[in-house]
C-alpha cells in the first residue's frame, strides 16, 4: 500500500512542481550569512553583491529556461554552525534548493554535512551548496562533497600565490603568523609554515599563533608581541572585525613591514585603515578590480556603485557564483533537478567578468582561477572601497592559480 | 623587563577603560538593583555619536557633546521606561533593558549601517609619545590614561566630599530614610542613571577610534562589564576600580606572553602522555594561556562568587 501511495504524491508533487515552472516562478536562492553580530558588515556586503548580480546578470536578460528569475532570500545565521543549520532547514522547508554561504568555514564544514545528509535522505528535493568565501582546504579535500562547489581559491591555493611573492621579496627574512582560532585560520596557518619551508627556507617564522574569533578586545597584547619579535612580514586569514583591529592596533604600535591579508578590503575596513594601511596593507584575492579588468568589468562596478552609493564589489566571484549557476541551469534544462545542475557545473569554463577564464575542477570542485596580489594605497585607485578614496590596486598577478595543487577529495557521485 | 613596563601600560589602558563602564553600572546596580542589560549599548551610542559629531565638529567637541546627549537619552530612558516598569518587580526591569539593547542596536544599524566607522584618532594626537624598546606607546593611549583618571578622581570627590554625594550613598542603602527627610529620591535615581550612562558614552567616545566602531562593539564588551561589577562588589567605586584593573592586566599578561599548559602540568608533576592525538585530555594538554585569556575574567568571577559572594570590596551580603 505504502508504494503505491509514495508514487501518487511524487506524481502529484512533480504536477504541481511542472505547473510552477510553467508559470515561471522563481528560482530562490538562500543566501546564509551573518547579517547582524560582529561580522554582520561582512554579510550584508555580500548580500547586496549577491541580489545585484542576480539582477544584473540573471533577470535583466530575461531569467533562465522559460523566463524564471532568481530570487536571493537572506537568512541570518549570525556566524554559528547551529543556528545556520537551522536557517537551512527553514529554507529547505522554503522549497529552496540552492544554498550560498561564504562566511566562517566552521559554517560551511556544518553545512556541507547537513546538505549531505539531506540529499541521501531526501533525493526528491536535494539541495546544492555554493560556497563563495569558505576558504578551509579541507572542504575540497578529505570533506568534499557532490553538493558543495567552491568559488572562492582555498587557502592553501592563496598561500601559494602569495609566498610566490614572499620567494621574490628577499629583505623578508622573519615572518610572523597570526590568525583566528578555527579550522581556517589553522589551515592558514599550516599552509604558510610548510610553503615558506619549501619556498623560503632560510626565513625564520617567529611567531604562530591564533586567538578567539570574534572576541578579542584589544589586539595591543598581540600587536606588541609582533613587534618585539622582529618580524619583517605578518600573515593574517584574519577577517571582519577581527581582520581590522589586529591591523589597526599592529601600525600603531610601530609595525611598518607589510601585513599581508586575504581579507582587509571593505566592509568599512578599507576606510578605517585610510592612511595608517597605506604601504602596510596587502591583499590575495581573486577579481581584479584596480586597474579595471575591462570596460565590462568598470560599466558592472559603476551599476553597483550607482544603486548601492555605501556597497563594495569586494567579492566578485559572486558574480561567478550566479553566473556560473545560470548557465549550470540552462544547460541542465532544469533548474529542480539538481543533479544534472551540479554535473553541468563540472568542469565548466566561464569568463569571469573581473579576470580572464575560471575553471570548475571536477576532482574536488575548486574553481580555479586568476590570484592577484595587491595593495592598500590611494594612487591610481579607479574604484576606492567604502568611498574612502583607497582602494586595493593590483601588483602581482598569478594565472590559474593551483590549476595542478593535488586533491585528496574522492567524492561519491549520485 | 622593557617589554612588562608595556604590558602594564597596555593593562592599564584596558582596565582604566572598562572602570569607566563599570563605573556607571556599579552604581545604578547598587542603587535601583537593575541588572542594566543596555549599559553597554550606551557605551556603542556613545562612540557613535561622537563620530557623528567629530564629522562636523571635530573631535574634541565629540568628546564633549556626545556624553551629554547619552545621558541625556540615559534619564529619559530612567524616567519615562524604567521607572514606569519599576513598579512591577525586577524581572520586567531587567527584560526591559534587555530589550532596549537589543532596540538600540537595531536602531544604530538602520542609522549608520553595519561597516566599520571611519572613526580615527585626532591628528593632534596621532604620534607616539614614547617608545619603550621598540615599543612604540602611542600619545592617545596616554591620553586615555590621564581621562579615565580625571573622572575617577571627580567622581570620588563628588561621592565623598559634596552633599550630592553624601545625598547618594544615604539613598544607596536607606531610601526611605532619606525620601522621608525632603530629599527628591526618584530624581537621584534618574541624575545616577543619567550620570552612569554619560560615563559609557565618555567611554564609547575614547575607546571608538582604537576598539573601532561598530554596531557589534556593545556585544563584544557587554558580558565582561557585569564580571568586573561582580568581582568588585556591587556599588563599590574603588571595588570596580580594582576588579577593573585586575581584569585589564590578567587579560594583557596572559596575551602577551604564551604560557602552557603543558609547561604547568608537567612542573606540577604531571607526566605528559606520549600520544596526545586520540588521548582524552588533549585539548587541556595544548591550551595556552593567549587562547584561554578572555575566559579568565569569568574563572575569577566563579572563584569570587564562591568564596567571597559579596565581591573584593562589596559591603552588603549578596
Amino acid at each position: 500500500m505504502r508504494k503505491p501511495i509514495k508514487l501518487g504524491l511524487g506524481a502529484v508533487l512533480a504536477l504541481t512542481i511542472g505547473a510552477g515552472s510553467a508559470m515561471a516562478e522563481n528560482i530562490k536562492i538562500a543566501f546564509i550569512d551573518p547579517l547582524s553580530g560582529p561580522f554582520a558588515s561582512t554579510g550584508s556586503n555580500g548580500l547586496k553583491q549577491y541580489q545585484f548580480a542576480a539582477d544584473e546578470l540573471v533577470n535583466k536578460k530575461g531569467g533562465v529556461l522559460d523566463g524564471q528569475m532568481f530570487e536571493i532570500v537572506p537568512f541570518d545565521n549570525k556566524v554559528s554552525p547551529k543556528e545556520s543549520l537551522i536557517q537551512l532547514q527553514v529554507a529547505i522547508d522554503q522549497g529552496i534548493r540552492y544554498v550560498v554561504q561564504g562566511n566562517s568555514s566552521g559554517v560551511a564544514h556544518a553545512l556541507t554535512e547537513a546538505i549531505e545528509k539531506h540529499n541521501k535522505r531526501n533525493p526528491d528535493d536535494r539541495v546544492l551548496y555554493l560556497n563563495y568565501a569558505a576558504v578551509d582546504p579541507a572542504l575540497t579535500n578529505d570533506d568534499c562533497t557532490f553538493w558543495h562547489f567552491r568559488f572562492d581559491a582555498n587557502a592553501d591555493i592563496k598561500m601559494d600565490a602569495l609566498t610566490d611573492v614572499i620567494k621574490e621579496t628577499p629583505e623578508i627574512k622573519k615572518v610572523y603568523i597570526i590568525g583566528q582560532d578555527y579550522s581556517f585560520g589553522k589551515a592558514v596557518a599550516a599552509a604558510a609554515v610548510r610553503m615558506l619551508a619549501e619556498k623560503r627556507p632560510d626565513i625564520e617564522i617567529v611567531g604562530n599563533e591564533l586567538h578567539p574569533i570574534g572576541k578579542v578586545k584589544d589586539f595591543t597584547p598581540y600587536a606588541r608581541k609582533i613587534v618585539s619579535s622582529g618580524a619583517d612580514a605578518v600573515i593574517t586569514g584574519n577577517w571582519g572585525s577581527d581582520m581590522l583591529n589586529l591591523g589597526k592596533s599592529v601600525v600603531e604600535n610601530g609595525f611598518t613591514g607589510p601585513i599581508y591579508t586575504y581579507y582587509a578590503a571593505g566592509s568599512g575596513i578599507t576606510a578605517a585603515f585610510g592612511e595608517s594601511g597605506k604601504g602596510v596593507i596587502r591583499l590575495i584575492s581573486q577579481g581584479q578590480i584596480n586597474p579595471p579588468e575591462s570596460d565590462a568589468a568598470a560599466a558592472y562596478i559603476e551599476a553597483f556603485e550607482a544603486k548601492y552609493p555605501d556597497g563594495n564589489i569586494d567579492q566578485p566571484r559572486i558574480t561567478n557564483a550566479i553566473g556560473m549557476l545560470a548557465e549550470a541551469i540552462k544547460e541542465a534544462g532544469s533548474a529542480t533537478d539538481v543533479v544534472s545542475v551540479a554535473k553541468a557545473l563540472e568542469g565548466m569554463e566561464y569568463d569571469d567578468l573581473f579576470s580572464g577564464k575560471v575553471y570548475m575542477r571536477p576532482q574536488d570542485h575548486q574553481l580555479i582561477q586568476d590570484m592577484f596580489i595587491g595593495a592598500h594605497t590611494d594612487e591610481g585607485v579607479t574604484f576606492d572601497y567604502d568611498n574612502s578614496g583607497y582602494g586595493i590596486v593590483v601588483e602581482h598577478k598569478v594565472e590559474m592559480a593551483g590549476m595542478d595543487s593535488p586533491t585528496t577529495c574522492k567524492m561519491k557521485r549520485p | 623587563m622593557d617589554l612588562i613596563l608595556v604590558n602594564l601600560i597596555d593593562g592599564l589602558v584596558t582596565g582604566l577603560l572598562l572602570f569607566m563602564l563599570s563605573a556607571g553600572l556599579t552604581l545604578i546596580f547598587s542603587m535601583m538593583g537593575v541588572l542594566n542589560f543596555a549599559h553597554a549599548s550606551f557605551y556603542m551610542l556613545g562612540a557613535y555619536f561622537a563620530y557623528q559629531i567629530s564629522m562636523f565638529l571635530g573631535f574634541w567637541m565629540g568628546l564633549l557633546i556626545a556624553p551629554i546627549v547619552v545621558g541625556v537619552l540615559g534619564a529619559l530612558v530612567e524616567r519615562y521606561g524604567l521607572r514606569r516598569v519599576h513598579q512591577y518587580g525586577h524581572v520586567p526591569e531587567l527584560i526591559f533593558t534587555f530589550g532596549l539593547a537589543l532596540l538600540i542596536e537595531e536602531i544604530v544599524q538602520f542609522i549608520w549601517g553595519k561597516d566599520q566607522m571611519p572613526y580615527s584618532i585626532p591628528e593632534v594626537l596621532n604620534f607616539t609619545a614614547l617608545s619603550i624598546a621598540g615599543n612604540a606607546i602611542p600619545a592617545y593611549k596616554v591620553f586615555m590614561i590621564f581621562t579615565s583618571v580625571a573622572i575617577f578622581i571627580a567622581l570620588l570627590y563628588v561621592l565623598t566630599r559634596t552633599r550630592v554625594g553624601m545625598i547618594i550613598q544615604a539613598a544607596l542603602s536607606y531610601p526611605r530614610t532619606v525620601e522621608a527627610l525632603g530629599h527628591n529620591v526618584p530624581l537621584v535615581f534618574m541624575g545616577v542613571f543619567g550620570v552612569g550612562t554619560a560615563l559609557a558614552g565618555v567611554a564609547g567616545v575614547i575607546a571608538g577610534p582604537v576598539l573601532s566602531t561598530f554596531p557589534g562593539m556593545a556585544l563584544v564588551l557587554g558580558s565582561i562589564v557585569f564580571v568586573t561589577i561582580v568581582i568588585g562588589g556591587l556599588g563599590s567605586l574603588w571595588g570596580a576600580l580594582v576588579a577593573s584593573l585586575l581584569i585589564g592586566w590578567i587579560t594583557t599578561f596572559a596575551k602577551a606572553y604564551n604560557i602552557r599548559m603543558e609547561d604547568i602540568l608537567t612542573g606540577i608533576g604531571f607526566e605528559k602522555p606520549v600520544d596526545l592525538s586520540e588521548h582524552m585530555l588533549r585539548d587541556l594538554w595544548t591550551i595556552t594561556s593567549p587562547q584561554i585569556a578572555d575566559i579568565l575574567p569569568y574563572l575569577l568571577m566563579v572563584l569570587i562568587l564562591v568564596f567571597r559572594p559579596y565581591g573584593l570590596f562589596g559591603k552588603r551580603d549578596a
